[in-house]
């Protein structure tokens, strides 16, 4: 053996000889905090501990107490271990629902430097001064020492710790529809389940375990003479006989209840899986649209509140018996039952059938008697009723080691002082049990407190779905099989579909603990009271460390609602939720208010019922694919010269096109001066196109944008702006006239969906009456735009058209063949030179990008992409995205002229307001640097040239809007907005503030179109 | 997720629909006074229970319609076309 | 009542903390007052405190329906900033977080203010561009601010991906390090107890179902559910509901009710020491001192009084969530919740006089209400104290609307989804 080599690991000390629903010719190999340990298929990693006598697990959240495995099921509070290593390490896991594979690796957490020995407890003896919410009475001065102090509470916090490299695992998303969903696929979800099935109904049923049964797993019961799981197993088969009619979700967590029958579920499709294949989902998050609803969710059990309840080895009840029945294992050899209600009881017979030590059962109800008791009873277990646990003893690593029992006198405080010490390694705890109504509650029921079962139950009011079984209270295992019947048959009525044959009710054994029935009801012990001589604390929340002084505290501070006792004594915010605490707790606030629970109320339950991983509601949608990506038709070929692409919304565009070692600087004032001075090339696809027809097109176009239209002769384009309705500018474009009735609008890239609901908005909305239609051919054309000088000599090369000055003047629009490809024909400029866009049906955007690329070569046409795109309109003077902020008026805009004052358009009235026509607003300017030299960058402010060295705050009198190094005019040029614009600035100085860069550089107002402000290069 | 009845495609998730504002605002006339135009633009009912609401069904028909939902229980009672709407063939 | 300190917990402690006295008294609602308060929330608890603190009014009481802090103040993320663009908003929030940094000394209450940075991510050089508009208005305006590089933003958040590869690559970013979070219940507990202190009565359980005025139309007083209570003044202080208030006195708002949101993860160990925020993920995700991861992300879309939401904007907040951050994939989803935000047409609140004599109206906070809730106590007890808008709430005017002098910082118009 190597002295690397792990070893040996033990034989399972506490795995019972018989029994349980494992397979035990298999051995799994697990580890806990490096320790090999071993366990068998059928086993979660909480029973596999406890096969091992690992019973010390975790650490809780505030004292760092030594904390062990307390359920069996989802509600666990306590044992919260770290799963999984490397990028696959998974904090706050409870160890009671991680099915065990072979090579799991499973650590605690929230300990250092060992889960023995941990430094943390130390908190536990300032404890005495801080109790519940001490943060808040302390630690405000000095102001100073609060970082410091607060950076030491987060690192006490907290519980495991996050992975740190990405997950690589995939999750998926599924959409379901079903006329019946069945939450838990106990006695009752089973029955509810397969009469509905049979009466025709597509039902999904869905069970949060990896073995659908419930409690028939767990629990010792006779159904037709043969074992409860045999009798799972005969109705499985009948379902599954049924086939796609219905489907069987094991592992499923059904998470939340949302609007219209939608339910969430979370399906764990891989996490047992000790090796899943690379591409394996992991988790499934189901979307379910169900018709009918039935919620057999069943009921979790309720601890009971004493001094040292919180000890590894104290145990639910209901857990003890699974781990005996379910998964063979002893939680203890010397087993203690504390109960206060009959149904308890069970655990005591079954432990004892295993051939656990039951030295007593402890029962606070004086004068017990009823079936199981004497059954108990006749087993030669002393019933110690009228009697508490007043207090536990034990070790850290080892756990409870015995208990304290005293007599309860009147229910009150005054207990007898010394109680009798038992020796016992377990502390079974029944209190009740509390109806899973999460899912019902979560779409706004109220669940109802019924004193008598010491239960909230289902609202009978409010929820649409059938609630059957421990959910509704229904806890006799014959009246939960009933009820699941009734509700499976309700809801095949519901659907409309005729009841067939309903399926057989089994009979449950007569001699069954299950139907036993209770000899005297449950008492209302919330705490019991704490002997003076006890030493440990009283845990109502055993996850977040919350006791029941700290409660009493929180209301005698004032803190009376429930919610408020939530959120200052933290109870129920752990990641259980406070499944197993918060009854008692508010029950206590109520005791402690001297008003009855259903004047105290419940906090709200929230979705999702259990935590769900971040990744399964990511689902695919991760990585790369969390928005999708647009790419222009051209992509491809842009991509062969080498374009450097740069995200624009969803899309993809080419910002430059480097040579050799360039930088985008330079690359973009190559490409710049290449298009000034001869052709440049540049893909204009991005752009929103929105095709206008019917007769009523120029009239639709005159009411959304603020110029007119019907003037506007076939066969020409022409700029237009269009406002939101409260006369602010939503975006511009050109529009060109290709028929009478037809009109080709173009919008900005960043607005195209906007502005055609906008139109659509109008349309049939605001006009019914006009006979216009509108489509979105965003998708349908690719475009270039060919500018600069040469652009017609090269145009002249690749069409038969003729683009001479007089037949296609500025702003002219031609239809034609453009290198062998049907195109229109824009010309239009945004770059300020003689110009054309070119659009081909989108299919041809690669051909006609890759032809004008070769016909081009002998002009030196030159690519170019949004950067130097950016940089002529801005030496042109061209408002885009940055001057169209939404807060900008066509006035703001030096669009003012073009306001129609002869007709209706949109926003036409409210831009009349006061405060949008002062002429103190800030308007369009053109800015160039004193220096002739300093780039002035977009998103500096101006400030005037007397306030340079003004403290702040500096009264702000514009901003710059966009800057560009101005290659096209030989010195920096930006565009901005000052108060007054124009009319108040040309020609005086500003100084342009940015202060994140710490510069202030003087420049002079100019008007915005410095470059070719005659306009003549375009006309040319 | 709200299943939102579209009268033109029928029931469908609320992701493929977007709320546009109340129903039933009636554009002022041109030449109306500008607080009419405040009013339009700005005010809202805003009603707790019971609502009209225009909505469109803009990842199907992207028509826009009238849809009356409850704003509490978020129940659906019915949606109709917006009048001038053509009748699906 | 007990002064808070280190020393009264050792005290305390010794005591076995039997000494603690309420945080507030359980007041029962007198016949008259000088100034009531609808809404027990931050604002209104604030305004409450700010009354008796800054203008000697302690003839007033704050009406709740349900319990203290029970409203957004109890809901939100917790978020407190000043990083806005628009000298208004600047000017306000930054009166607003100056009083933070001072509020747990103030209040003798440990509101926990955690002034861990709030960092805007942009991923385009447009949106670099956007934000450095911003942060030097907020420079100018007296403001912290300051633009960060990548491997800035990679030591403030070491989990981010901040790779060329990731679908919104990031190029840089905003940060107000002076911006943080605060414990959001302990804001409401603490100036409902420096506001008790002052003898402001604090009423819960106490629904305000009328508001009753003379022949002149000025507010004599309020009927509720405990009774009729008279007073000169009432401070509506309800955002999410305040609609149903100004119902009460035909006063129509430009405020529709949204759904907003949130979400915590299980606890972890400290992995995350910044607010950080992506507008192109729709994302803002911080860490509590708790330990929990909390998300944010956008409105619903559609009105909405459930203070419940829709799992498809909870997916979409996760999406980002793990596109920043691929580390927290594993980590779970523990609660979500949501609460109903007054959205204005505008994107920015409203506090104001009414239209109605002795009425003022604190609302409209859309999503920022949290941050606001010092300065916007303040000022709306100057306002009422006053019978005149406070100087810093002037640009808030409920007229802002008719005259042209919309508030929108984010340029989106009135549709009140976009904010």
């Amino acid at each position: 053996m190597s002295a690397t080599a792990s070893p040996k690991p033990a034989r399972q000390p506490e795995r019972l000889e018989h029994g349980g629903l494992i397979d035990r010719g298999r051995a799994l190999t697990f580890r806990f905090d490096g320790r090999a340990l071993t366990g068998h298929p059928g086993d979660t990693l909480a029973s596999a501990l406890l096969a091992n006598g690992v019973r010390l697990v975790a650490r809780s959240f505030k004292y760092h107490r030594p904390r062990g495995i307390v359920g069996d099921g989802p509600e666990e509070p306590s044992a919260l271990v770290a799963v999984g290593a490397g990028a696959r390490h998974e904090p706050n896991t409870r160890a009671t629902v991680v099915d065990l594979v072979d090579g799991l690796e499973a650590r605690s957490q929230n300990r250092w430097p060992l889960l023995r020995w941990d430094a943390g407890a130390l908190t536990g003896l300032v404890g005495a001064f801080a109790p519940v919410g001490f943060y808040y009475k302390t630690f405000m001065t000095p102001a100073r020492l609060w970082p410091l102090q607060e950076a030491v509470l987060r690192r006490l916090a907290g519980m495991g710790s996050s992975p740190t490299a990405a997950d690589p695992d995939a999750y998926a998303h599924r959409g379901a529809h079903c006329d019946l969903l069945v939450v838990g696929a106990g006695p009752a979800g089973l029955m509810a389940a397969w009469a509905a099935a049979r009466a025709g109904a597509r039902v999904i049923l869905a069970d949060e375990r990896a073995a659908l049964g419930g409690c028939l797993l767990r629990e010792r019961v006779t159904l037709d003479g043969a074992p409860g799981h045999a009798w799972v197993a005969a109705v499985l088969d009948a379902l599954r006989a049924l086939g796609d009619r219905v489907t069987l979700l094991p592992r499923t967590t059904v998470t939340g209840q949302h609007d219209h029958g939608f339910w969430q579920a979370v399906e764990r499709v891989a996490d047992h899986d000790p090796a899943p294949a690379p591409d394996r989902v992991r988790q499934r998050l189901w979307q379910i649209r169900a018709r009918q609803t039935v919620l057999a969710t069943g009921a979790i059990e309720r601890p009971l509140v004493f001094a040292g309840n919180d000890r590894p080895g104290v145990m639910l009840a209901s857990a003890a018996r699974a781990y005996v029945n379910q998964y063979a294992v002893a939680p203890g050899r010397r087993a203690v039952l504390f109960a206060s209600h009959d149904e308890g009881y069970r655990t005591a017979l079954d432990l004892h059938a295993a051939g656990i030590q039951v030295p007593a059962v402890v029962d606070p109800r004086a004068g017990v008697r009823g079936p199981l008791p004497d059954r108990v009873r006749a087993l030669g277990i002393p019933v110690r009723d009228g009697h508490v646990i007043a207090d536990t003893q034990g070790t850290a690593r080892r756990g409870l080691n015995g208990v304290t029992v005293n007599r309860l006198v009147d229910g009150g405080p005054d207990m007898v002082p010394v109680g009798d010490w038992i020796d016992a390694d377990l502390l079974a705890v029944a209190g009740g049990w509390s109806p899973t109504l999460h899912l019902h509650a979560q779409a706004g029921a109220k669940p109802v407190w019924d004193a008598e079962r010491l239960a909230f139950l289902p609202d009978p009011e409010r929820g649409k779905e059938w609630m059957c079984g421990g959910c509704a209270g229904v806890l006799r295992l014959d009246d939960a099989l009933a009820d699941g019947l009734a509700a499976g048959q309700g809801a095949a009525e519901a659907l409309g579909l005729r009841p067939g044959a309903a399926p057989p009710l089994p009979t449950v054994g007569a001699d069954d603990p299950a139907m036993a029935g209770s000899g005297q009801p449950q008492t209302a012990l919330w705490a019991v009271p704490k002997p003076a001589v006890a030493n440990g604390k009283r845990f109502v929340d055993i996850q977040d460390d919350v006791t029941v002084e700290d409660i009493a505290l929180a209301h005698r501070e004032g803190y009376a609602s429930v919610e408020h006792l939530k959120r200052y004594t933290t109870l129920g915010m752990g990641t259980d939720q406070g499944k197993t605490s918060n009854v008692a707790g508010l029950a206590l606030l109520a005791e402690a208010r001297g008003e009855p629970i259903p004047a105290v109320g419940t906090t709200t339950f929230r979705a999702p019922y259990t935590p769900v991983t971040l990744g399964a509601l990511a689902g695919r949608h991760v990585g790369a694919h969390i928005a999708p990506v647009r790419r222009s038709p051209m992509h491809a070929a842009q991509a062969e010269m080498g374009a450097v692409f740069q995200p624009t919304g969803l899309w993809l565009r080419p910002r430059h096109f480097p040579r050799d070692g360039e930088t985008l600087a330079e690359a973009v004032r190559r490409e710049v001066i290449a298009t000034r001075s001869g052709v440049g090339l540049c893909d204009v696809s991005f752009l929103g196109k929105i095709d206008v027809q019917g007769p009523d097109a120029a009239e639709f176009l005159n009411r959304v944008y603020i110029n007119g239209w019907k003037g506007l002769a076939v066969g020409k384009a022409r700029y237009g702006l269009m406002l939101r309705e409260d006369g602010l500018a939503m975006d511009d474009g050109t529009t060109a006239r290709l028929a009478d009735d037809h009109f080709a609008m173009t919008t900005t890239t960043a607005n195209a969906v906007a502005v055609m609901t906008h139109l659509e908005y109008g349309l049939q909305v605001l006009w019914p009456e006009l006979d216009v239609r509108v489509v979105s051919t965003t998708d349908e054309w690719a475009a270039v735009a060919l500018a600069g000088p040469k652009s017609r000599r090269v145009l002249e090369e690749a069409t038969d058209l003729d683009v001479s000055n007089d037949a296609l003047p500025f702003m002219g629009v031609t239809e034609g063949t453009v290198c062998g490809l049907p195109a229109r024909l824009f010309r239009i400029s945004f770059s300020g030179e003689l110009a054309y866009e070119i659009n081909v049906p989108a299919g041809y955007g690669d051909a006609l990008w890759r032809r004008l690329v070769m016909v081009g070569k002998p002009f030196g046409l030159t690519p170019y992409g949004a950067e130097a795109l950016g940089v002529m309109r801005i030496e042109k003077g061209h408002v885009a995205g940055p001057e169209l902020d939404g807060r900008t008026t066509p006035h703001d805009l030096g669009l003012g002229r073009m306001v129609s004052t002869k007709k209706s358009f949109i926003g036409r009235r409210l831009l009349e307001r006061a405060a949008l026509t002062d002429p103190e607003r800030p308007a369009l300017v053109g800015l160039v640097p004193e220096d002739g030299a300093t780039v002035l960058a977009g998103g500096s402010q101006i400030v005037a040239v007397a306030d340079r060295d003004t403290p702040p705050p500096v009264p702000m009198i514009g901003h710059v809007s966009s800057g560009c190094a101005g290659p096209g005019v030989g010195h920096p040029v930006a565009l901005g907005f000052l108060k007054g614009g124009l009319a108040r600035w040309e020609g005086q100085t500003v100084l342009v503030s940015h202060p994140l860069k710490g510069t202030a550089t003087p420049a002079r107002v100019v008007a915005p179109h410095v470059y070719d402000p005659e306009g003549r290069r375009q006309h040319a | 997720m709200m299943l939102i009845p579209c009268p033109w495609c029928g029931p469908r998730p609320r992701v493929e629909f977007s709320y546009g504002g109340p129903a039933d605002r009636a554009r002022p006339a041109d030449d109306a006074p500008l607080e009419d135009w405040t009013r339009y633009v700005y005010e809202r009912d805003n009603p707790k229970g019971a609502a009209r609401e225009l909505w469109r069904h803009g990842a199907g028909c992207r028509q826009w319609f009238v849809l009356e939902r409850d704003t509490v229980t978020h129940a659906v009672a019915a949606s109709h076309p917006l009048p001038g709407a053509e009748v699906a063939p | 009542m007990t002064r808070y300190s280190a020393l009264s917990l050792i005290r305390q402690g010794f005591a076995g903390h039997t000494g603690w006295s309420r945080a507030w008294r359980d007041a029962a609602p007198q016949d008259h007052y000088d100034v009531v308060i609808v809404g027990g929330g931050g604002h209104g608890l604030a305004t409450a405190y700010y009354l008796a603190r800054n203008h000697g009014l302690t003839r007033v009481a704050v009406l709740e329906k349900g319990w203290l802090g029970g409203g957004n103040v109890g809901r939100n993320t917790t978020i407190v900033r000043s990083n806005y663009l628009l000298d208004a908003n600047a000017a306000f929030y930054e009166h607003g977080l100056k009083l933070w940094e001072g509020l747990s000394r103030d209040l003798n209450f440990n509101v926990m203010l955690s002034p861990r940075g709030v960092l805007n991510l942009a991923h385009t050089d447009a949106q670099m561009e956007s934000f450095a508009r911003r942060g030097n208005a907020m420079r100018l305006n007296g403001i912290d601010a300051d633009l960060v590089d990548l491997p800035s933003i990679r030591r403030l958040a070491p989990l981010l991906d901040t790779s060329a590869e990731a679908r919104f690559p990031v190029v840089g970013g905003l940060i107000q390090r002076r911006a943080g979070t605060a414990r959001h219940d302990a804001v409401a507990w603490g100036y409902a107890r420096a506001a008790d202190a002052l003898g402001v009565d604090l009423i819960q359980g106490c629904e305000v179902t009328a508001i009753e005025r003379d022949g002149t139309g000025a507010v004599t007083g309020v009927e509720t559910t405990r009774g009729r209570i008279g007073c000169e003044k009432v401070g509506l202080c309800v955002a999410g509901h305040t609609t149903q208030l100004a119902d009460m006195v035909d006063l129509r708002l430009p405020i529709e009710s949204h759904v907003l949101q949130a979400m915590v993860t299980e606890p972890v160990k400290p992995c995350l020491d910044t607010v950080v925020t992506s507008g192109a993920a729709h994302c803002y995700i911080s860490q509590t001192d708790k330990g929990e991861l909390v998300f944010g992300g956008d409105l619903d879309g559609y009105p909405s009084y459930a203070q419940r939401g829709e799992t498809a904007l909870i997916e979409h907040v996760c999406a980002a969530a793990v596109a920043l951050f691929p580390a927290f994939s594993r980590l779970r989803l523990m609660r979500t919740w949501g609460g109903i935000m007054d959205m204005t047409m505008d994107g920015s609140p409203i506090i104001d006089k009414t239209p109605v004599p002795g009425l003022y109206l604190n609302g409209g906070w859309c999503y920022g209400g949290f941050k606001a809730t010092p300065a916007s106590g303040w000022c709306f007890a100057h306002t009422i104290a006053h019978d005149h808008p406070h100087p810093l709430v002037e640009p808030f005017a409920l007229d802002r609307f008719a005259r042209g002098a919309t508030l929108d910082e984010k340029g989106v118009g009135p549709t009140p989804v976009l904010h």
